[in-house]
């Protein structure tokens, strides 16, 4: 496992300081090195397909992002405000209605000013995705502070 | 939801055609019902608008849309073009998208349109571009490829 990190604190950043990830059910399954594994549950609510049942490629972005975003927090081992600048994603295939989401997400070259990320979604097997992507992400977006400094402010200054 | 027949889902399509009644892609459509999302017509153009919502946040402190729904909305915005102004036999497959980010999203209402670049007997290529309060100060653009038959 990768240090500066564990499950359960991105898992607390995740719920507490993320809506749409609370909202939509994202889980951490594994923090490694190299990158991070995050979940979602199926819900027919994020079904594209009303035919089919299969889940639209947004809720998959979603996930994608997430967890895209999050391997960066694991490789720099702090959490500092980034923003996507852009992210591509190739549907290589229908996900399977009723199974868990997964995807797992890795930094893979990191510079001052911009995180350059790759990604897949599948089922159970990152060898057979569902979906692949990279994305490049902005380091220090913003000025505000970080989620988990905000969460040790008891003052609520802001 | 999911027992709706690949006729009849097809059937809706058209009838919501005949009918210019955008909205009914969002009662079909379970993800487009999450996001809430709203068909306008207007001087011809279909815009689709994603409500102000607290749940699509990803920044709290900002705050600022989560990048996945600012992409699904996107993407959402793609798929209506295709169904509103297509021969579509099926609901149609993307192929890919790619997402520019170019300003923070606020909590507020957003809008997107999207254009066709091309439009080829199998493969239709669109640009999608998303806004807030100002058209001409985009939050987000796209280009995706639909497969077509």
């Amino acid at each position: 496992m990768a240090e500066g990190f564990d499950i359960s604190q991105i898992q607390g950043i995740i719920d507490v300081g993320i809506p749409q990830c609370g909202d939509i059910g994202v889980k951490v399954l594994e923090l490694e090195d190299s990158g991070v594994t995050m979940s979602i549950p199926y819900n027919e609510k994020f079904s594209g397909n009303p035919v089919s049942g299969v889940l639209h490629g947004g809720i998959i972005t979603t996930l994608i992002d997430s967890a895209s975003g999050m391997c960066i927090y694991i490789k720099l081992k702090k959490y500092i405000p980034i923003a996507t600048l852009d992210l591509r994603i190739d549907y290589l295939k229908p996900a399977t209605p009723f199974e868990e989401l997964r995807a797992y997400a890795e930094c893979y070259r990191l510079t001052k000013q911009i995180a350059f990320v790759r990604a897949v979604a599948y089922h159970t097997d990152r060898n057979d995705p569902i979906a692949n992507s990279v994305s490049t992400f902005m380091m220090q977006s913003t000025k505000t502070k970080p989620l988990n400094a905000q969460a040790k402010d008891t003052g609520g200054k802001s | 939801m999911n027992e709706m027949s690949s006729d009849g889902f097809l059937q809706a399509i058209r009838d919501a055609k005949e009918g210019r009644n955008w909205n009914a892609f969002s009662q079909h459509i379970a993800y487009f019902k999450y996001l809430g999302l709203d068909v306008q017509e207007k001087d011809d153009e279909i815009i689709c608008v994603l409500p102000k919502n607290e749940k699509f946040v990803g920044n709290p402190v900002l705050p600022a849309l989560h990048g996945g729904i600012v992409g699904a909305f996107l993407e959402s915005t793609a798929l209506v073009h295709m169904m509103a102004t297509q021969d579509v036999t099926q609901v149609p497959k993307i192929i890919n998208i790619t997402v520019e980010y170019l300003r923070s999203a606020k909590l507020e209402d957003s809008y997107a349109a999207a254009v066709f670049t091309k439009t080829g007997a199998r493969v239709a290529n669109m640009r999608v571009r998303a806004w807030q309060g100002d058209r001409n100060k985009p939050i987000a653009t796209a280009s995706a490829n639909f497969l077509v038959s």
